[in-house]
C-alpha cells in the first residue's frame, strides 16, 4: 500500500517538523477577501490576529505535503478503498423516538424543532458566528 | 414583499422568434422503500414530527451510514431503464451547506461517479394540439446519482422562528439530470410525463408530485442560433407538470423579452410562483455557492456486479447483481404502448391515453374480455365516453361509478343492435349516476329498445314524409344527403329508438316508389 512505500521516502526533515513552505501558492498568506469567505462558508469567526495567525500556521504545514514527490501515484481519497461497503436490508428498525431527540432542543414548538429564521449562508444575514480558535493549533 | 409582478406575457408558438431556447431538467425522485437511504427509520408521507427520525437522521456524534440494498437496487433498475451504462463502481460524497433541514450541514450525495450515466429518454409529443399526429423526441441523461433528502423547514414569519421536521431528512433520492435538449414548456412537461410512468411502472419511486416524491428543476437559457449559450437561470418552486410547461415557458419569454429591451439575464435561482404564473428571483440564493465537496470519509465506494464479474461464495444478500436487475425489469411504457397497438389494432395515440391514465388499460381490457364488440368500437366508448366523464367529475379509473361490467353489458345490448348509439349513450349517462341499476333495467325503465315492428316503422316514416313534401322534392330531385335529415327527423320521433340504417332502408324505398 501507498502509505508503507511512502514511508521511507519522506525526508527526516519534515518529519521532525521543522520544515519551511516551499513553492506553493499560498505560502502562508490569506488575503482578508479569502478570509470573510472562509468565515462565511464554515461559520467560523476569526476575530483577531491570533485567530488569522493559527490559519496561517495551519497552511503553511499542510503546504508541507506538496514537497512529495507523488508521479503516478493513484491518489487515496479514503482509507477504506478496499473494504466492502455493507449492504443493509430494507427494513424498518429505528425511529419513533421523538421525544428522546426533542430533549436535546433548547427550544421546540409542539414536536417541531425550532430554529433562527434566514437562511445562514447570506453575508448580508444576521450570523451567529461561532469561535473556533482551537480548530487550528498546530500539533 | 414583491415589486408589482409583471403581467404573464403571451407566449407565443416555438418556432416564434429567431432564438435558440435551452431548458434542461434536474428532477428528483423519492426513492419508494420502507426506510431510510443511510438508516433504518421509516419512509412515510405525511406522519407526526420527527417521529420517523432515528439518531443518525438527527446527526448526533457517532452516528454512521448504512447503505439501503433496496436503494441501490431502485437506482440501477431505473438507470436501465433509461438506456445508462451503469457505473461498477461509484462513490459518495459530502455536499457542505447550512441549512436549518440539514441538521449534519452537509448532504451525502454522488457528485464525482454516479450510479448512472449517459442514458436516453424517448417521449412523444402531439403536434399542434392534434391527437392524431405525434412525434418521438430523445432526451439525453446525463446521469443518475443517490443522494440524501433534506428535511422539512416551514417558516413562521410572525414569530421570527422556523420549525424543523426531520421526517424527511435522510430518505433516498434518485437525482435524474437531464441535458439541455429540450426547447420549450411542452416539451419538458412531456419528458417528465414519461420519466413519472417510467418509475411508477418499475416501482423504484411512486413519482408523485403532488407529494413531493418527484420534484423538478428546470434551467433555462436563450440565444442566437450559431453564438454560444446564454446564461441559464434556474426555477424553482414547480408542483405540478402543468404548471413546469408554464414556468418554462414564461421564462422563455421572459429572458427574450429582457435581452430585446437591452438588459443582461442573472445566473440566478428563480421560484415559480403558480397564483401569478411567473417567475421571481429567490432572496435566499443569491450568488454563487461553494458546496466544498469532499468523498464521505465513512462510506467505501460502491460496487456492482454483473454475472460475469460476481465473485464465488458469495453473500448475496450483500451483493447487486446488474444482470439479474435487468432480467427483471418489467414492460416499459413504451413497450405496453406497442403491445396494445398491435393486440387490438388502435391508434398509437390511442395507446398513449390508455397508459397515461392510471387504471385505464386495465379497465379497457377487461372491458374486452366481457363484450363481443371490437377493440376499435370500444375503445371509443373508453376514451371519447368514460374517459371524459372521469375527468369531467375528477375521478380516477379506480372511482369509476361505471365499472367494466356494467359497460361491457351495455355494449353488448348495443352490439346486438337491441338498443341504437345515441340510447347507448343515454344509458351510460344514467349509468354514472351509480344508483346500481343494470344497462338492460335502464333500457326498460326508459323505455330505449329498439322498435322491432317494422310496420311501425314504415308508418313513422310515412308520417315523416307526408310532413316534409319539400324535403321529399328536394331528394326527388337528386339531392340525396336530405335523406340524413329525414332519418334525423324520424329518430327523432321515436326518441332514438330507431336502427338507423334500417330507417334509411325503408325511406329510400318509399322514396323511390
Amino acid at each position: 500500500m501507498w502509505c508503507r512505500q511512502a514511508r521511507g521516502s519522506v525526508p527526516r526533515r519534515l518529519a521532525a517538523g521543522g520544515g519551511r513552505a516551499l513553492a506553493g501558492p499560498s505560502q502562508g498568506a490569506v488575503s482578508g477577501e479569502l478570509l470573510r469567505h472562509l468565515e462565511h462558508l464554515a461559520l467560523v469567526d476569526f476575530r483577531d490576529r491570533e485567530g488569522v495567525e493559527r490559519l496561517r500556521g495551519a497552511i503553511r504545514f499542510a503546504d508541507r505535503l506538496r514537497e512529495v514527490n507523488t508521479d503516478g501515484v493513484e491518489p487515496m481519497d479514503s482509507v477504506l478503498e478496499d473494504r466492502c461497503l455493507y449492504l443493509r436490508e430494507d427494513d424498518v428498525t429505528e425511529g419513533n423516538c421523538t421525544k428522546e431527540l426533542l430533549n436535546n432542543a433548547r427550544e421546540k414548538v409542539e414536536e417541531y424543532f425550532v430554529a433562527p429564521p434566514g437562511i445562514l449562508c447570506c453575508p448580508e444575514c444576521d450570523l451567529q458566528l461561532v469561535s473556533h480558535n482551537s480548530l487550528f493549533s498546530v500539533r | 414583499r414583491l415589486a408589482s409582478p409583471r403581467p404573464p406575457p403571451a407566449i407565443t408558438a416555438p418556432s416564434g422568434g429567431a432564438e435558440t431556447r435551452v431548458v434542461g431538467l434536474e428532477i428528483h425522485a423519492q426513492i419508494s422503500s420502507n426506510s431510510k437511504l443511510f438508516s433504518g427509520s421509516q419512509v412515510q408521507f405525511a406522519a407526526p414530527p420527527n417521529s420517523l427520525v432515528s439518531f443518525f437522521d438527527a446527526s448526533l456524534p457517532g452516528t454512521l451510514p448504512v447503505l439501503n440494498r433496496r436503494c441501490v437496487e431502485a437506482a440501477v433498475m431505473t438507470g436501465l431503464a433509461l438506456n445508462c451504462s451503469i457505473n461498477k463502481k461509484s462513490l459518495f460524497d459530502r455536499k457542505h451547506y447550512f441549512y436549518a433541514d440539514l441538521p449534519a450541514g452537509y448532504q451525502i450525495t454522488q457528485q464525482r461517479v454516479p450510479i448512472a450515466v449517459n442514458g436516453s429518454l424517448s417521449y412523444s409529443l402531439c403536434i399542434d394540439n392534434k391527437m392524431s399526429q405525434m412525434v418521438t423526441k430523445t432526451v439525453r441523461i446525463k446521469q443518475i446519482q443517490l443522494e440524501q433528502d433534506s428535511g422539512k423547514s416551514l417558516h413562521d414569519d410572525s414569530r421570527s422562528q422556523t420549525l424543523v421536521d426531520l421526517n424527511r431528512a435522510g430518505v433516498g433520492l434518485m437525482e435524474v439530470v437531464m441535458e439541455p435538449d429540450m426547447c420549450c414548456g411542452e416539451e419538458a412537461a412531456a419528458a417528465v410525463r414519461e420519466l413519472q410512468l417510467i418509475l411508477q411502472t418499475l416501482g423504484s419511486s411512486q413519482a408523485i408530485m403532488a407529494e413531493g416524491q418527484l420534484r423538478v428543476d428546470a434551467n433555462v437559457s436563450v440565444h442566437h442560433p450559431g453564438e454560444p449559450y446564454g446564461v441559464r437561470t434556474e426555477v424553482k418552486n414547480i408542483n405540478s407538470i402543468r404548471f413546469l410547461a408554464k414556468a418554462i415557458d414564461y421564462e422563455i419569454q421572459r429572458q427574450i423579452e429582457e435581452l430585446e429591451n437591452g438588459g443582461t439575464i442573472l445566473n440566478e435561482t428563480r421560484a415559480f410562483d403558480s397564483k401569478l404564473g411567473c417567475t421571481v428571483p429567490m432572496r435566499d440564493k443569491e450568488g454563487m455557492q461553494d458546496y466544498r465537496f469532499m468523498p464521505e470519509p465513512n462510506l467505501p465506494p460502491l460496487i456492482l456486479y454483473d454475472t460475469k464479474s460476481l465473485p464465488a461464495n458469495v453473500n448475496h444478500q450483500q451483493v447487486v447483481n446488474i444482470d439479474w436487475i435487468h432480467e427483471r425489469l418489467p414492460d416499459l411504457p413504451s413497450a405496453k404502448r406497442a403491445k396494445l397497438v398491435e393486440l387490438y389494432g388502435i391508434l398509437p395515440e390511442h395507446s398513449f391515453t390508455l397508459v397515461n391514465e392510471d387504471g385505464l388499460t386495465e379497465f379497457f381490457e377487461n372491458v374486452l374480455k366481457q363484450t363481443q364488440m371490437k377493440p376499435k368500437k370500444v375503445i371509443g366508448w373508453i376514451l371519447n365516453d368514460l374517459l371524459s366523464y372521469l375527468k369531467q367529475h375528477s375521478c380516477t379509473v379506480k372511482e369509476s361509478p361505471v365499472s367494466s361490467v356494467l359497460l361491457a353489458d351495455l355494449l353488448n345490448l348495443l352490439e346486438k343492435k337491441e338498443i341504437s348509439a345515441s340510447a347507448a349513450k343515454q344509458v351510460f349517462e344514467e349509468l354514472w349516476k351509480g344508483e346500481g341499476k343494470t344497462p338492460l333495467e335502464i333500457v326498460k325503465e326508459k323505455q330505449l329498445q329498439l322498435i322491432e315492428d317494422r310496420e311501425e316503422l314504415e308508418q313513422i316514416c310515412q308520417a315523416v314524409i307526408d310532413e316534409h313534401e319539400k324535403e321529399v322534392m328536394a331528394i326527388k330531385a337528386g339531392n340525396q344527403k336530405i335523406v340524413n335529415k329525414l332519418i334525423g327527423l324520424v329518430q327523432r320521433a321515436t326518441q332514438g329508438r330507431s336502427n338507423p340504417v334500417l330507417v334509411k332502408q325503408i325511406l329510400e324505398k318509399k322514396l323511390s316508389e
